[in-house]
């Protein structure tokens, strides 16, 4: 089959590997139809995410159609059309058990790893370094899926993969962000970062109850679809965020801080050169400029969500700011599969229509080339779905460009 | 229950209970085992390698030493001229480094190794001075010989180590020694289930690195086969239970003759509120020599510790979900060297 393959920082091939296949028995194999291009999958394009080895599938967010189950998997058969969570959860274990898909016990066979470095390990994820799990991924013609039984749920033929394929990672990784706001009637909740799970956090804050939701980045295409999604738009290039969110708030600040940026985060200023020069002498793994603003942003009392990846070290949090103003911090890989039904219904009635964020569709055979056009947010672009059976374009393609991406 | 079973350690295993082999029979304990038990000790070396490996420690410091405080005058000695000092200095790091690493670590073969290496290196550097036009060139070739008959003295020790290199655990420790490894884990199955799943012998060559199988010779007695690697004949071993509580505890330790006589236990300890079970493994190798180290390392590979835990991993894993999870023959694309020697060293799972 064909596959995205990491062979080392901002070094993407698509090339042929051998086909996956069934190694447990709770194991499935799709076919994928449809898999998308994470912002946190550019944190493994630059090289920020350690444990990565050279030969390492990735991808995470991903459906298709069940191909073979093995034989202990009693609720899929072939033919099924299913969304597959990027956890791996063995749905038995004690964090399973209470709906804590990404801490289960059991579906890291590299623990010992991420024990070393976090002091425990939480589950296994595809596509996501030997940390988590070293599991093959999903940008790819086909996927094997452990614990098959617990995680894939099955969709509606009246619902487009475009619909309900960021059920997978960024629908519920955003609607999870709002929900641990504790989101009161009268609430400002404000989200730092404008891409997926930035919009998806605003379309779910307001859904929770949210009454305004202010939305931070600096890219104008991001900050319209944030408007279009309901908030408030600030562009952090042009006002100084902290006096802004104060004066919307008569001086108390937001209710609840969402940072949806995470570990290649941008500023201005002293900051930034030193969170860059920090970086490079691998003196901090992570430049957290949005989580620093969100910390002193937020009111007396609020919650700091973080749905945003960060790796490993971070520095100049300020700390006290949490102590002394009762701060509640909240993150963690998102628990997909208890979102499942709850958002596929949602996206059943009507409630929300996901492929809104969709700016680019492109063969598979292109992914190093939607990989450089996301992370550049070249041609306004905010997220790239790969079809992983379509034809490169050819020259006599539209444009009579061979590599044109065309508008969604 | 068990106030036996205090620190996990099964009546008569612990230390101060007088009794080094734990496969000792309960009342009359038998003499340490001797060499006969040990087929592997007609392999031990005759040369004195620890003491050689410690004079080269030693040597490894003095030469550092000098090379990190007087760089140019030793330059200079060697006839490489004064111009060389940060050249120096660094060599200098580097013997530093190896003598500590002789002299500190139970396995002094990879320092030796290390050694070896940077006589070769330094080697190359001297050969420099051998130039005509340089006019220290009579002390460089000194220097030259010199070197090399250390290179030969390293070399002989790392190797000479390394063949003979028992467990790193105990190799190098001279006196006889206890080895004794605990772990424990927790799992939402209740005591009971984790027991009866133990209690079936057959299950435990699921989740035991490096055991084939276990088969019951009676209601006590057990016959163990390990896993062998092509060249070697596989360990085997008959264990008896010494201790059986029905959904709370198990005891074993090796009948007289294994060859690796050793002690174990495991404790399945309620969690409150019916949360599930602590599962506490307790595995003990007692008196443990230097020599009778290659049987003991077919068992133990590099890290027991890490490996007694990896089984009580698969234990859990296999009780809560049935399966052990894993990435190991699934799809990846070419692997570079790295990745191949993560795979070898088990530092992934994955191919």
């Amino acid at each position: 089959m064909k596959a995205n393959v990491w062979y080392g920082k901002e070094q993407l091939r698509v090339e042929d590997v051998p086909d996956p296949r069934i190694l447990n028995p709770r194991d499935a194999i799709i076919r994928i139809t449809s898999t998308a291009i994470c912002g946190s999958d550019l944190h493994i394009y630059g090289g920020y995410i350690p444990g990565m080895l050279a030969g390492d599938i990735i991808g995470h967010e991903f459906m298709g159609e069940v191909v073979e189950v093995g034989k202990g998997v009693q609720n899929l058969k072939v033919g099924d059309r299913v969304v597959n969570p990027f956890p791996i959860a063995c749905g038995g274990c004690f964090f399973c058990q209470q709906n804590q898909f990404s801490l289960c016990e059991n579906s890291n066979p590299n623990a010992w790893a991420a024990e070393k470095l976090w002091g425990h390990s939480p589950a296994g994820l595809f596509g996501y370094s030997h940390l988590l799990g070293g599991y093959a991924g999903g940008q790819a013609q086909y996927a094997r899926i452990p614990f098959a039984d617990v995680g894939p749920i099955k969709v509606p033929d009246s619902l487009t993969d475009e619909q309900v394929l960021f059920l997978s990672d960024v629908f519920p990784t955003g609607y999870m962000a709002a929900e641990q706001c504790n989101i009161q009637p009268g609430d400002t909740v404000a989200v730092w970062g404008c891409g997926p799970v930035g919009l998806f956090s605003i379309k779910s804050a307001l859904l929770l109850g949210a009454t305004r939701v202010v939305a931070i980045d600096r890219f104008p295409e991001r900050l319209h679809k944030a408007l279009e999604a309901g908030a408030e738009v600030l562009n952090y290039e042009q006002v100084d965020v902290l006096e802004v969110l104060k004066d919307m708030t008569g001086g108390r600040g937001p209710d609840a801080c969402i940072d949806a940026v995470g570990l290649e985060g941008h500023s201005h200023g002293l900051f930034g050169v030193y969170d860059r020069v920090k970086q490079k002498l691998m003196l901090e793994s992570d430049r957290p400029p949005s989580l620093r603003q969100a910390l002193k942003a937020c009111r007396n009392g609020g919650t700091v969500s973080i749905p945003a990846v960060y790796g490993g070290f971070l520095d100049k949090i300020l700390f006290g700011s949490i102590v002394n103003r009762a701060l509640t911090l909240k993150s963690g890989q998102t628990h997909v599969q208890r979102y499942l039904k709850p958002l596929l219904g949602l996206i059943e009635q009507g409630k929300i229509d996901p492929s809104f964020i969709i700016t680019h569709t492109l063969p598979l055979s292109q992914a190093a080339e939607g990989y450089r056009m996301f992370r550049d947010k070249e041609d306004s672009c905010v997220k790239v779905v790969l079809k992983p059976w379509a034809e490169p374009p050819t020259l006599s393609g539209h444009d009579g460009q061979p590599g044109q991406p065309h508008l969604h | 229950m068990a106030t036996a079973f205090q620190s996990g350690t099964p009546p008569g295993l612990g230390r101060s209970a007088g009794q080094h082999d734990p496969a000792s029979s309960g009342t009359a304990p038998r003499p340490r085992p001797t060499h006969r038990h040990y087929a592997r000790r007609r392999e031990t070396p005759d040369l004195d390698t620890a003491s050689l490996a410690q004079g080269l420690g030693w040597f490894s410091i003095a030469i550092g030493v000098a090379a990190v405080l007087a760089p140019r005058t030793l330059g200079s000695l060697a006839g490489v001229g004064q111009g060389s000092g940060s050249l120096m200095r660094s060599t200098g790091i580097r013997e530093l480094a190896n003598g500590v690493g002789i002299l500190s670590q139970r396995n002094p073969a990879p320092w030796l190794w290390s050694r070896v290496v940077g006589d070769v290196v330094d080697l190359a550097v001297l050969a420099t001075g051998l130039r005509p036009d340089n006019p220290g060139r009579g002390r460089a070739a000194f220097s030259f010989a010199a070197v090399a008959g250390v290179l030969a003295l390293d070399a002989l020790a790392a190797s000479h180590l390394t063949k003979h290199a028992g467990h790193p655990l105990v190799s190098g420790v001279a006196a006889p020694t206890d080895l004794y490894f605990e772990t424990s884990i927790a799992t939402g199955k209740m005591p009971e289930e984790c027991y009866r799943f133990w209690r079936n012998v057959a299950n435990l060559p699921r989740f035991i690195d490096g055991v084939q199988s276990v088969q019951a010779l009676d209601e006590r007695r057990f016959h163990w086969v390990g896993k062998g690697s092509s060249d070697e004949t596989p360990l085997e071993w008959d264990c008896e239970i010494t201790e059986d509580r029905p959904g709370a505890a198990l005891a074993w330790r090796t009948v007289n003759g294994a060859e690796v006589p050793n002690a174990g236990s495991v404790i399945f300890e309620p969690l409150p509120h019916g949360r599930g079970t602590i599962v506490r493994l307790s595995i003990h190798y007692s008196p443990v020599d230097g020599e009778l180290t290659a049987a003991l390392a077919r068992l133990l590979r590099q890290d027991p510790q890490s490996q007694v835990h990896e089984d009580l991993r698969r234990f859990k894993q296999l009780l809560e979900s049935g399966e052990i999870a894993t990435t190991h023959g699934q799809s990846t694309g070419r692997r570079s060297f790295i990745g191949r020697a993560a795979r070898r060293w088990r530092l992934t799972d994955s191919n």
